[in-house]
C-alpha cells in the first residue's frame, strides 16, 4: 500500500500522521487519504479537485505531472509527500 | 458584550481591550490569534467571532471562535461548485482565492461572504455550511468584472444588508459597481448610476460595471443614505446604491480605499483620502481623516494625533471602523499602524506597537 506523509507546515492546522492508503494513481490514494480525514481536501486541493497552485506534490523524487488530473499511476510500495512550494510562501 | 477592537493582519488576528483606566479611549493588545498567518477578514456577531485566513499555500481557510475565552474551531471554507461544461471562456477561475468581506446577514445564523474572484456565499447555520450564490456568478456581466489592482481577480469587497429587509442586499465590486438584490439573492441587478471612470476610455467611462468601487457603507439607521470611496472620488447616494451624486468636496485628495458611515447620522462620514494609483501615499506625507458633517458638502481634514511629517500609511478598504455609538473610530495601515479616535475623529490615539500590515479592523460592538 502506497504512503502518503504531508509537509510539517500543514501539522499547525491540522495534525497528519503518515498514512498508508489504497490507491492505483495520486487521485485514488489522495481520496482515500481524504476519506480518513474530510478535512484535509480543502488544504491540499482547490474547489475543481486539482491540486493547489501552490501545493506540490511528489511520487519519491518525482513531481507528479497531471497536477489537475491527478492520474499519476501508484505502485504499492510508493511513497507520496506533500509539500508546500515555496512560491506560495 | 466585551469591548473588542479586531485588527486583522498579514501576520495574525489582534485582539484589542480599551486600556483600564487610561483617559481618552487608549487601546491595548490583549490577545493575538493565528501569529504568523494572514487574516483577509473579521467578524463579530454578538459573542462569536469569525475570522478567515487567506493561506498562501493552502488557501482560505475560516475560523469561529464562541465566547471571549472560547478555543477556535476551523469551519468548512466556502466551495465554488464544480465548473461546468458550459463554462467557456470564463475569465475567472472557479475557485475560492480569498475571502474578503463577512457580514451578517440580519436572520439569526445568516452571514453572507464576499470573495475573490467575485463568488458571493451565505450561511444560515454560523458557518457551518455555505452556500454560493449561483444567480450572481451566471449574471452576464459576471464575466466582464474587472481585477482589483495587485490581483488579476474581482472581489466582493462590501455586503449591504438592509436593517429593515434582510433580503434586500446591496454588494460593491471591485471592479464590478453595485448590485442589488431584493430576493435574497434570488435575483441581481448592476444598479449604480452617476459614477465615472477615469481609467476607462471616455465612452466607457460611466459604464455601471466599469466602476471600481473600493468600498461600500451606508447609514444603519437611514439605510437610503450609501457613501462610496470609488478609485477616482467619493460618491453618495440617498436611494440605496442606485443614483450617485459625486462628493468634490473631498480633501485632500479624491483617492483612497476605506469609508464609514456614522451608524445615526446621515449627513456624516469619514474617509482616509491618499495620493492616487501612481503613488499610493499620502498626500504630502501626512495620514489624515476627512470627515464630513453635512452630507458631503464640505469635509474636515482631522489631523490631531496623527503622523504629519513622513507618514506612508494607506489604509485599505476593510481597515477603517466605527463603533455603533458613532463617537468611536479606528483605522489601521499597511505600514501597521493603528489609531483610534474616542471622539469622532477629533482626536487620534496611536496603538502603542508596529503591527503586521493591516488588512482590517472591526469594532466588536458595531
Amino acid at each position: 500500500m502506497p504512503t502518503v506523509s504531508f509537509t510539517p507546515a500543514l501539522q499547525r492546522f491540522l495534525r497528519v500522521p503518515e498514512l498508508r492508503v489504497e490507491g492505483a494513481t495520486v487521485g485514488a490514494a489522495l481520496a482515500a487519504a481524504f476519506a480518513e480525514r474530510p478535512e484535509l481536501r480543502g488544504y491540499i486541493l482547490d474547489d475543481q479537485g486539482g491540486l493547489r497552485r501552490h501545493v506540490n506534490v511528489y511520487i519519491g523524487s518525482e513531481p507528479v505531472r497531471d497536477r489537475a488530473g491527478l492520474s499519476d499511476a501508484l505502485h504499492p510500495d510508493d511513497a507520496l509527500y506533500v509539500f508546500q512550494a515555496l512560491t506560495g510562501g | 458584550m466585551v469591548e473588542r477592537l479586531y485588527v486583522g493582519t498579514r501576520k495574525g488576528l489582534f485582539e484589542l481591550a480599551p486600556r483600564s483606566g487610561a483617559a481618552g479611549g487608549g487601546w491595548d493588545i490583549a490577545a493575538a490569534h493565528f501569529l504568523g498567518e494572514p487574516v483577509s477578514a473579521v467578524l463579530a456577531d454578538g459573542d462569536r467571532l469569525y475570522a478567515a485566513l487567506d493561506l498562501g499555500h493552502f488557501g482560505a481557510k475560516l475560523w469561529r471562535r464562541d465566547g471571549i475565552s472560547g478555543e477556535w474551531r476551523e469551519l468548512p471554507a466556502p466551495v465554488f461548485p464544480a465548473r461546468p461544461a458550459d463554462a467557456g471562456d470564463d475569465p475567472h477561475p472557479w475557485s475560492l482565492g480569498k475571502i474578503w468581506v463577512i457580514e451578517k446577514g440580519g436572520v439569526e445564523g445568516r452571514l453572507w461572504a464576499g470573495t475573490m474572484p467575485g463568488g458571493l456565499f451565505r450561511t444560515d447555520d454560523g458557518g457551518q455550511s455555505w452556500s454560493f450564490n449561483d444567480a450572481l456568478w451566471r449574471m452576464p456581466e459576471r464575466r466582464r468584472w474587472g481585477g482589483v489592482a495587485g490581483g488579476e481577480q474581482p472581489g466582493i469587497d462590501s455586503v449591504l444588508v438592509d436593517p429593515r429587509d434582510p433580503a434586500d442586499i446591496r454588494l460593491g465590486v471591485s471592479t464590478g459597481g453595485v448590485w442589488a438584490s431584493q430576493d435574497s439573492g434570488g435575483s441581481w441587478a448592476v444598479i449604480n448610476r452617476g459614477m465615472y471612470a477615469e481609467y476607462m476610455p471616455p465612452e466607457l467611462a460611466g459604464e455601471p460595471i466599469a466602476q471600481d468601487v473600493h468600498r461600500l457603507a451606508r447609514c444603519a439607521a437611514d439605510p437610503d443614505i450609501v457613501w462610496c470611496q470609488h478609485h477616482n472620488g467619493v460618491f453618495r447616494s440617498q436611494d440605496g446604491g442606485s443614483a450617485w451624486h459625486e462628493l468634490t468636496a473631498i480633501r485632500p485628495s479624491k483617492f483612497g480605499f476605506a469609508v464609514a458611515a456614522h451608524p445615526h447620522d446621515p449627513l456624516r462620514a469619514w474617509f482616509v483620502p491618499a495620493v492616487k494609483d501612481e503613488r499610493r501615499i499620502p498626500v504630502d506625507a501626512k495620514l489624515v481623516v476627512a470627515r464630513t458633517s453635512d452630507g458631503g458638502q464640505s469635509f474636515d481634514v482631522l489631523t490631531r494625533g496623527l503622523p504629519q511629517r513622513h507618514a506612508y500609511d494607506i489604509v485599505w478598504r476593510h481597515a477603517l471602523a466605527v463603533d455603533a455609538s458613532g463617537e468611536r473610530l479606528a483605522f489601521g495601515s499597511t505600514t501597521g499602524g493603528v489609531w483610534t479616535s474616542p471622539d469622532g475623529g477629533e482626536s487620534w490615539h496611536a496603538l502603542d506597537a508596529r503591527l503586521p500590515p493591516i488588512a482590517v479592523v472591526r469594532f466588536a460592538d458595531e
